[in-house]
């Protein structure tokens, strides 16, 4: 991706005619003989170009994989072709992709994973038994016992099942219906059937500043109307109810908000949300009549000692009647996140609540006509939420591997808070849950005034700086959203203990540095 | 998703408060308490309905996984109960989904992709050298060496290169570049993202997009989700369902007077209708494009199936490149391939690329952008593709047996079978299947049948199949589904199931029509 952007950026596409064509132009022009009119030759205007494509496509931003990506890419290949830089490696902590940063995968999803896919191993002796036993359920629940087959458009039954058991455990019995359960390719499978009307009845969506940039995103594609609301940096980048009242009330002057998004434990912001502030939002829901999308991809991902996740499901349920019947909840998990950290087989489910019987109808029809999410990306989120248990052969070295990935993560996170408040100029937050860090930046007002000349947004300025000098590739604040005025990064904190004190270091040295430049 | 779907249709949802909310009143009430206003005990009106719900979704159809095959769910659950049928068991011949047939995996490719999922094997004996070369070649350039990171939006690099020099020795040398190869979730996510980019305009000004009829119904989906204007061209079911550019231009006159024809898609060889066009044909369709100005969509996803001894497959793109520098530097075009077809069959790994074809270097940027925010194609699916485009040569220590496995000539039996056996049956005729998946053949339905599906309110093709259903256990999809000239009907049924088991099923499909034309007379 990133050659193939730096050459569209060099302007070294295919604009002109390539060379084997005109070498084989005696050929071509036996072939279009056989045509009535003989096309004249000059150079045409693309049908497909910025002016005549999707203006909601072209209005998309995402942030993640933005320019700053690419440019890291540029780096890498500098470094390839051996030109000097002040740092001999890009180190991509854009992104919460764990195995990249040298995680490993845990061996019990890839011991089950190979027997699927290829099952004469099965016969083997050095796969556990109860690898063996997971391998050969998921196998008879798929058609012709193969993964190649397509499942059904919701999901392989089966897999449903155990994602439904597993959502019953985690909510303390709150019972889960196999029927509610669609596994998914990723979470933004399906959104569009929320989206409608025109003017000012076009649908408002909800999200939190900052925002997984996800959000924004699929809101631009499906040009509905963004209805942002703040979260609170001064208190740990909780929400505040208040503060979605006021959003609600001021959007309703020109859109029909009908969609309020969560993302618990938050991304970037990595706050983890209180049972008191989900009753909270549950109420605010039921009471504007908003439907409730839960992004709680990072519930294993809780580090605070004095947190826990709370699922807007269990929540709910714990409510009453009056809300468990009433609120319409759809709530999105994930094999990518977690201890697990398989984010390249695009596994996922999402639990509805309160759907229309007629809607789960139409889902069902939508999510058909891309026949089904990968199989093996369905077989690893079973091995996900059906884990080996106490007793079974696997169960010790999982639980290793698992608590290593967790407790790793979690002096990690720690660590990450107290380096970053070292420096000054920068503040961070307590790294609740999630994988990132969103540290607030102070940018001098002459570090503010190159950027303009640039024209990029300080934070963009500051990040592609820290990426030339260090060869750190972070995300700047406004790809998810920030109070005006206030500058930030995500930075992942996946890499290893001692390379993510290398980078912290590395930040630290380049922030005094560059306040000392501008001051 | 045929039981939630059976659930539904019952009306079984959870429109009730579920009776562990009641038992759990005294805490929830507890719960509630902290909260300032506490709401009041009554059912309300859901957000979403099918009144509030995005209208362009509402419209969609998508028959290969309609109405009919819900059914066949409900029939299998009631066979499993033990109800009495005529019939013991479903026979989904509704998709074309070889492996779910019986076809076995090829070897060599499932023996590299579990090396990639579990490079402990790379160490066993038991795994030959070719497919460990291959996997660790894949792993290598995977983030972490593992099927478990993100790769680039576009695909992995050295699959991208792979993919390229597949497509340069299919086209007799025509060059592929990498930068110009997306990997993608199948070829249906590839054609969905192409046609999203593509739409624009409101009004008379909506961008319109040609599509053959009859079609896959993938494109009639997406074309309602986009809310673009679908504009039809006839295949020619006389002279084997042949292109005829003629149409092409009776179809693009009309449609200019309310919308601005932009897309022209094409499938070769046709799904569902299996003929393969000739070179000339394809010629004609690049001038046709070249004139109107049109984007050409290329569903090649059947390129290795065809059976005609007469018929070749030719791609678009190298058609395009020997017409010349004129159409080769201007006719934009993106072309679609898959794991999930061929001889391999992959369909669950959701495999797929897209080569595009004189694409704007800024639309190219806009493209990786949307891809972007879908993160990535699912990696193992990437490595699935990889060893479709790169599968052993002769000399490798797995060619004999890779060779051996190819199911491509069985297919080319149950193509000729499949029509000989239906142009037996009184009332039906079934042009010969050149290439693909499927027989489409067209049935004679009686006008007294026709009057029995209105009092159902069913099409008559679909009333036809239901009752091919109940009464065989046999799924197929009605041509309603696919789109047919008026008046007509067909059905599409895939012609994969094993050699014994098609002589079957076509056996059963003749003494249910016989009986249906005795009944309806």
């Amino acid at each position: 991706m990133q050659r193939a952007a730096a050459l569209v950026r060099r302007g070294c596409g295919p604009r002109t005619p390539s060379s084997w064509g005109r070498s084989q132009s005696s050929a071509a022009a036996e072939a279009s003989a056989v045509l009535k009119v003989r096309p004249e030759r000059s150079r045409r205007e693309r049908i497909l170009t910025l002016e005549s494509m999707n203006p909601q496509v072209k209005a998309v931003e995402y942030a993640v994989r933005g320019p700053i990506v690419l440019k890291a890419g540029e780096i890498e290949l500098e470094l390839q072709r051996g030109i000097k830089k002040p740092f001999t490696e890009v180190i991509r902590a854009n992104i919460g992709d764990a195995q990249a940063m040298g995680q490993q995968p845990i061996t019990f999803l890839r011991q089950v994973m190979a027997l699927c896919t290829y099952p004469n191993l099965l016969d083997s002796p050095s796969f556990p038994e109860d690898a063996k036993k997971r391998a050969r359920r998921i196998l008879q629940a798929c058609g012709g016992n193969s993964l190649g087959s397509y499942s059904a458009s919701q999901g392989v039954n089966c897999i449903r099942e155990d994602v439904a058991a597993y959502i019953t455990r985690r909510d303390g019995g709150v019972p889960a219906d196999p029927d509610n359960i669609y596994l998914t390719t990723g979470a933004s499978d399906g959104i569009s059937i929320l989206v409608s009307g025109g003017g000012k009845s076009r649908t408002g969506v909800m999200i939190p500043i900052p925002q997984y940039p996800l959000y924004s995103a699929v809101i631009s594609e499906l040009d509905a109307i963004q209805v942002n609301y703040y979260l609170d940096e001064e208190n740990c980048w909780a929400l505040n109810v208040n503060e979605l009242r006021r959003a609600v009330q001021e959007a309703k002057d020109h859109c029909d908000p009908k969609v309020l998004c969560i993302i618990n434990p938050g991304n970037p912001t990595g706050q983890v949300q209180s049972r008191k502030c989900i009753e909270d939002v549950i109420h605010f829901a039921w009471e504007e009549k908003l439907f409730l999308l839960a992004d709680e991809v990072y519930q294993d991902n809780v580090y605070s000692p004095d947190c826990r996740f709370h699922s807007f499901k269990k929540v709910l349920y714990e409510m009453g009647p009056e809300y468990s019947s009433n609120v319409e909840l759809a709530s999105f998990h994930s094999t990518s996140k977690g201890y697990m950290g398989e984010c390249g087989y695009r596994g996922g489910y999402m639990e509805v609540i309160n759907l229309h019987p007629e809607i789960k109808g139409q889902l069902v029809k939508l999510l058909s006509v891309r026949l089904c999410p990968p199989v093996s990306g369905q077989a690893a989120m079973d091995i996900v939420v059906n884990p080996p248990v106490a007793g079974e052969e696997s169960f010790e070295q999982f639980s290793r591997e698992k608590e290593s990935v967790l407790g790793n993560l979690a002096k990690k996170a720690k660590l990450t808070e107290d380096l970053f408040n070292q420096v000054p100029g920068i503040h961070c937050n307590p790294l609740q849950g999630a994988m990132y860090a969103f540290p607030r930046i102070f940018i001098p007002a002459k570090a503010v005034e190159a950027a303009q000349a640039h024209q990029m947004a300080p934070d963009m300025f500051y990040c592609m700086k820290l990426l030339e000098e260090t060869g750190i590739c972070v995300v700047p604040g406004s790809g998810f959203g920030q109070r005006e005025g206030t500058y930030h990064f995500r930075m992942t904190i996946l890499p290893p203990v001692e390379k993510l004190k290398t980078v912290l270091q590395k930040v630290k040295d380049f922030h005094i540095n560059f306040l000392e430049k501008y001051a």
